[in-house]
């Protein structure tokens, strides 16, 4: 049967700012319109493509190599212990990406599905969580090149391997509530459409990504941390490359606060004015 | 399983205070600027929404709307453009809620505002039929169970692999109207949507709401049609201005709503109230209508008797030379029947505009027309081989009595009057005035 007529009275009030009681139960009925949402994504991201998925090696491929030679070469930053410089730069570029391309799809994909919103009644918060799936995607593929470029290097990783899906989830969380507080906002002053792809290029800089967090010295290492994209590239590495790039644990702790506390700020928001959605958009 | 109380919903609009800006100096319309920043400013920071314009009035979509469906009744609404229809049926369909009052729905609500809403350009024609059917509501097996069904309705079984940008444009909508006449829910929400794909395939679509309605499902049903809406509900609901006017059977609903919009013509509403803005800058504009030798007299459009329809004069006020001009003229009974559709062009008569003002006749053979409401639509293209740029759409043009004593007998109120007819008719311009 369909989960459109389940024999349940179904009964539903419409009014004026009314929360609705059964909202989550109805997200979680809508699953299956997210999953279609999100294969949407991931199967038009490369259709007419030359490259096609190779786009997702590319990218991340000449950014670590720009950044080798960057930050390695030139600037003579040091690694974490003795990893290889593009090891550790692949290590810390992996949750980059997913951070920053999560961030401005899930931002623009409101406004992206304004024909949807202002035609077709679903909960909203389908839209920009679903975007987050076409970043895993991304995600599993560099994650994948990253293996075989282990395997170029002779590098083993350590049982906190295992520890990896945590930390994806981590990275899924704290992209999760900023993308929803923007994508919400979004919606009424488009001025974020200009400040994100500003304040990524600016994150790039303020996280350790093309070099190493233990370049900090120790007493700013905690201020550091604050950002809170540090702690999860620390513990990406430190996932990877094991105890050559030891976890710094206040700077992971800060990024788990931020993040939930991110999310829930996020989710309230987004709850608050997404009923008007469609008059806004 | 509907029920509607006070049901009211505002939008807020903004107007710029003055009409043209050349006539603020430049330190004027930067003090304007800067408060209107201002006051953006303040809006954004205290969470209110962003509005264009120097003043804002709050506008009423619609008001005071009370109304109880019952189970399996198929609903019609009518009303003019802008009269509340569509936000109406956003409110029930969930997309946007509303300022005051409430309504309670019993059953759940698919709505069908558009045809092939999320179709994706890049996918293939089956592919989007699950991702169709997801945004309406319907999950994966459902679809699986009727998707041969949904694919022969829309017979592009031979497309099924080929992104539906390669579709044609039949194709596309006849796939999108596919997916969505499978739907099943206890209440459907439908906007306009019908007046896709050629004659076969709206008969087709037609049979399928009638199957829809027949099955027990409630069905409300926006639509401009007044044939499709008798043929299809039973009762009608009459939106005006954002108001309930009626909510009755549905043949007294439409002939109210009709009568209504040859008073208001009559009222001195001005044939403006009938244009279409296709180019509001247009070069060439339609100004009068009428039917020669009856001009409208005071507040009531004229009355006249069988036979004599036989000349329509058309004002036409013109920026530029036009060579040769196409006027169209579509002529119809009761706001449904067409009575015919005529090409200036059709017997190769030339139109030369001047600038300034332009008398044109169309004389038509004598017509004999039953009685009933007789509206004209007009438009007119620079070359016979151009766009209209200019269209006056059902405006009120006369009533027409039969002689004879059937006249309102039941015999005649439904004796069917035929269809499109192509008298020859014969064009020219017959005066010109180049203020």
């Amino acid at each position: 049967m369909s989960s459109l007529h389940t024999n349940t009275p179904y009964e539903l009030t419409l009014a004026a700012g009314r929360v609705e009681k059964n909202y989550w139960r109805d997200l979680w009925r809508y699953r299956e319109l997210f999953q279609v949402l999100a294969w949407r994504d991931i199967s038009v991201r490369y259709k007419q493509t030359v490259a096609g998925v190779a786009w997702a090696l590319i990218r991340p491929f000449v950014t670590i190599a720009v950044l080798t030679v960057v930050f390695g070469k030139l600037a003579q930053l040091p690694s974490d212990g003795n990893t290889p410089y593009p090891l550790m730069v692949f290590a810390g570029m992996l949750p980059w990406m997913f951070l920053s391309s999560t961030l401005s799809d899930a931002s623009n994909s409101l406004i992206n599905s304004a024909n949807l919103i202002s035609k077709v009644y679903f909960p909203r918060l389908i839209v920009p969580a679903a975007t987050i799936c076409a970043g895993l995607i991304d995600l599993a593929i560099s994650f994948v090149a990253l293996l075989i470029l282990m395997a170029w290097y002779l590098y083993l990783p350590g049982p906190q391997i295992l520890l990896f899906p945590l930390f994806v989830l981590l990275a899924i969380v704290s992209t999760l509530g900023p993308s929803l507080w923007i994508s919400a906002v979004n919606v009424r002053y488009r001025d974020f459409r200009h400040l994100v792809p500003f304040a990524i290029q600016i994150g790039f800089y303020a996280s350790p990504v093309g070099f190493s967090s233990n370049v900090i010295p120790e007493q700013y290492r905690l201020w550091y941390s604050l950002n809170p994209i540090v702690g999860i590239i620390d513990g990406f590495r430190w996932c990877i490359l094991g105890n050559q790039s030891p976890l710094y644990f206040p700077g992971l702790l800060v990024s788990i606060t931020f993040s939930i506390l991110f999310l829930a700020l996020g989710i309230r928001r987004f709850r608050k004015v997404e009923r008007q959605f469609a008059d806004l958009i | 399983m509907i029920t509607i109380r006070e049901l009211g919903k505002s939008y807020l609009l903004g107007h710029q205070e003055s009409s043209s800006s050349l006539s603020m100096d430049l330190r004027e319309s930067f003090t304007a600027g800067i408060r209107r920043t201002a006051r953006n400013a303040w809006h954004a920071i205290s969470g209110r929404q962003l509005i264009q314009g120097d003043t804002i009035e709050e506008f009423w979509a619609i008001k005071d709307i009370n109304l109880d469906v019952n189970q399996g009744e198929v609903i019609g609404i009518i009303g003019r453009n802008g009269a509340g229809k569509s936000t109406l049926l956003k409110i029930l369909s969930r997309i946007t809620e509303p300022t005051l009052g409430y309504v309670t729905l019993r059953g759940r609500v698919a709505s069908l505002l558009e045809v092939g809403t999320g179709f994706h350009s890049e996918l293939t024609g089956r592919e989007n039929v699950f991702l169709n059917g997801a945004i309406l509501g319907m999950n994966r097996a459902e679809i699986r169970s009727k998707f041969d069904e949904i694919v022969e309705f829309a017979g592009v079984q031979r497309f099924l692999d080929t992104p539906v940008k390669r579709y044609s444009s039949g194709m596309y909508v006849r796939l999108a109207f596919a997916v969505a006449a499978h739907l099943e829910p206890e209440i459907l929400v439908v906007d306009e949507v019908l007046a896709v794909g050629d004659a076969d395939f709206q008969k087709k679509c037609l049979g399928k709401m009638q199957d829809v309605a027949a099955g027990g499902r409630t069905v409300l049903f926006v639509s401009h049609n007044m044939t499709t809406v008798r043929a299809l509900t039973q009762k009608c609901v009459w939106l005006k201005s954002g108001r309930l006017m009626a909510f009755e059977p549905t043949a007294q609903a439409i002939d109210r709503y009709l009568s209504d919009g040859l008073a208001e013509a009559t009222r001195g509403v001005s044939l403006d109230y009938f244009r279409r803005d296709l180019r509001p800058d247009s070069p060439v504009r339609i100004v009068e209508i009428a039917v020669s030798g009856h001009d409208k007299q005071g507040d009531k459009i004229p009355t006249i008797e069988d036979g004599e329809f036989r000349q329509v004069a058309i004002s036409i006020q013109s920026d530029i030379p036009v060579e040769s001009a196409k006027i169209s003229l579509l002529l119809k009974r009761d706001g449904e029947d067409t009575v015919c559709c005529l090409y200036s062009s059709d017997g190769g008569d030339v139109i030369r505009l001047s600038p300034g003002m332009n008398l044109v006749k169309c004389t038509l053979p004598r017509l004999h027309l039953p009685s009933g409401r007789f509206t004209i639509g007009m438009g007119v293209s620079p070359r016979t081989d151009s766009p209209i740029i200019d269209v006056i759409q059902d405006y009120p043009l006369f009533e027409s009595r039969l002689r004879g004593a059937e006249n309102g007998t039941l015999e005649y109120a439904t004796r069917p009057w035929g269809a499109v007819f192509l008298p020859d008719a014969r064009w020219e311009v017959v005066a010109h005035d180049s203020r």
